[in-house]
């Protein structure tokens, strides 16, 4: 086994043709609270990759979830990370990929799949394929509030991490998403309703 | 370069400060004064204790430094985020001090003014900062040009989670230590858990503590401390992932909920686990002060803002990333 990244609760190992992710207990915190988030969130992240993959998204194929529920065995998907595209694309290049992100995104809310941690350093870029990883935060859910969130959150990203090309980009995702999800227009109007909401908005 | 001496006056919220510093840094005075608390913050009430006690405490500062009006070379005031009948009260006592006596106005965004006095008073270099108060939540990094705002609340902030917590219960104001006190004697009990990508959410949290504290048969003490591990651990754990996420070396803490030392416990376990640095500034610059407006004034004059009266507007919902930073 070969550590190949330290994520903020995790760490991923490659093994042969595997990854395993391991869901690495926090001091910081209390036990109990400790062991109910590493053992839901890699629980709850298996069945999501699976539902996801039935939902027309690629993810890397689970293969299994050990017990008591802390590390999760799935396939290997080669390929960089599209947050360390994006700044060496061109234009174009990348309003395709953003529309195809956007897309992904709607087939998932389409099939009430919340990612729960949609950002761009959540997919890999794997062949011509874009895979979307890291669903420990995600639930199932038809509620609209849940989706304007999950919508949220990927916004919000692009202007912390993609600030030269948010519009762009923020604009070719809508777009895929919209055709992708018939539902899209009442997820978009409650979007708008929470970031009002919030402590801080422009305008 | 030449020295420059900068009066900061901060009304955001319950807290007047006035600030007096010099451009390398030395705190000549900083002077708060707040508004005693029953309940929540009445930001009209709040507005008008700022405005009469803004002279008595600017005489004071100015005698602490040693210093006649004159003396001042640049007035500095926040502008926001914050509540705007308190705002306003700074903008117009700092307009008016700018007129009277000639003397140039710079408009300061809050949070920024937290993080730069952070830097300023710790070995702080290019930190990720959380930001933790009675009205604000954030996790803040230097990124082309601007602090980004990483992480978020999405509802409330968390003092005013904790605060709104202990006023359901009739605990006593402010909230936080009665509340921090009370926790060091109770254990776990499951309450929500709610982190949404690098954003948080307080009011799911804050019902179900009420809820919880109010059913027979819980001790307040189990649902003080489990109220403070779930907040406090998703506020950790937030940091962490903007940590990983900006590959900054360093944390920073700042606000008037950064004092609580079991926060201040789990971030330092979190960041030494992560090999990053780990920094707390003194207390009378973490929470609500006029030192870290004054300075964060000092920084944007130097590299040449000066704001006219038309510029001075107060903004509620001041951005941490609206402003262009100019001194980086």
């Amino acid at each position: 086994m070969r550590l190949i990244g330290r994520g903020a609760e995790a760490n991923l190992y490659l093994e042969g043709e595997e990854v395993v992710k391991e869901r690495i207990p926090k001091n910081y915190r209390v036990p109990e609270l400790d062991r109910m988030l590493r053992t839901t969130r890699t629980r709850r992240e298996a069945r999501l990759l699976s539902a996801a993959r039935r939902a027309g998204v690629p993810t890397p194929v689970v293969y299994d979830v050990d017990n008591p529920g802390t590390t999760l065995r799935m396939a290997h998907v080669p390929g960089p990370q599209v947050k360390k595209e994006i700044d060496s694309m061109g234009s174009k290049e990348r309003k395709n990929l953003f529309r195809r992100i956007g897309e992904l995104a709607g087939r998932l809310h389409r099939a009430h799949i919340i990612h729960g941690d949609l950002t761009t350093s959540n997919m890999i870029h794997s062949g011509k394929r874009i895979f979307f990883i890291d669903f420990g935060l995600g639930e199932i859910s038809e509620a609209v509030e849940a989706k304007g969130t999950d919508l949220l959150v990927f916004k919000k990203s692009l202007r912390s991490t993609h600030h030269e090309h948010e519009d762009e980009c923020l604009e070719a995702f809508m777009e895929g998403y919209r055709e992708a999800y018939p539902g899209a227009g009442p997820v978009l109007e409650r979007l708008a309703e929470i970031e009002k909401r919030g402590r801080y908005f422009v305008r | 370069m030449e020295k420059v001496i900068c009066l900061g006056i901060e009304a955001t919220a319950e807290k007047l400060g006035i600030g007096i510093l010099d451009s390398e840094g030395n705190i000549l005075a900083n002077r708060t004064k707040h508004q005693p608390l029953k309940g929540g913050i009445h930001p009209r009430e709040a507005a008008q204790h700022h405005a009469e006690n803004l002279r008595p405490l600017l005489d004071l500062a100015l005698q602490d430094a040693g210093l006649a009006m004159g003396d001042i070379e640049l007035i500095a005031f926040s502008r926001g985020p914050g509540m705007g009948p308190c705002l306003r009260v700074a903008a117009v006592a700092a307009r008016t001090l700018s007129l009277k006596h000639g003397i140039p106005l710079v408009g300061v965004n809050h949070c920024i003014g937290h993080i730069e006095i952070g830097r300023l008073k710790t070995e702080a270099k290019d930190p990720l900062t959380l930001y933790v108060s009675g009205g604000n939540t954030q996790v803040i990094a230097f990124e082309g040009g601007r602090y980004r705002v990483f992480g978020e609340t999405l509802d409330i902030a968390i003092g005013n989670c904790i605060d709104q917590f202990a006023r359901n219960l009739d605990l006593g104001a402010p909230g936080g230590p009665v509340v921090e006190r009370l926790a060091r004697k109770g254990s776990y009990v499951p309450l929500p858990y709610t982190v949404k990508g690098m954003d948080l959410s307080f009011s799911g949290l804050l019902t179900a503590a009420t809820g919880a504290a109010r059913t027979e048969g819980n001790r307040i003490e189990d649902v003080c401390f489990s109220l403070q591990e779930t907040a406090f651990a998703m506020i950790t754990e937030v940091t962490e992932r903007a940590l990983a996420h900006t590959e900054k070396e360093e944390v920073l803490m700042a606000g008037g909920v950064a004092v609580n030392s079991r926060l201040q416990e789990m971030v330092r376990t979190m960041a030494r686990e992560r090999g990053a640095g780990f920094f707390v500034p003194p207390g009378d610059v973490l929470g609500d002060n006029g030192a870290m407006i004054a300075w964060t004034g000092i920084l944007m004059h130097r590299s040449g803002i000066t704001h006219r009266l038309e510029e001075t507007r107060v903004e509620q919902r001041y951005r941490t990333d609206q402003v262009e930073v100019t001194w980086r």
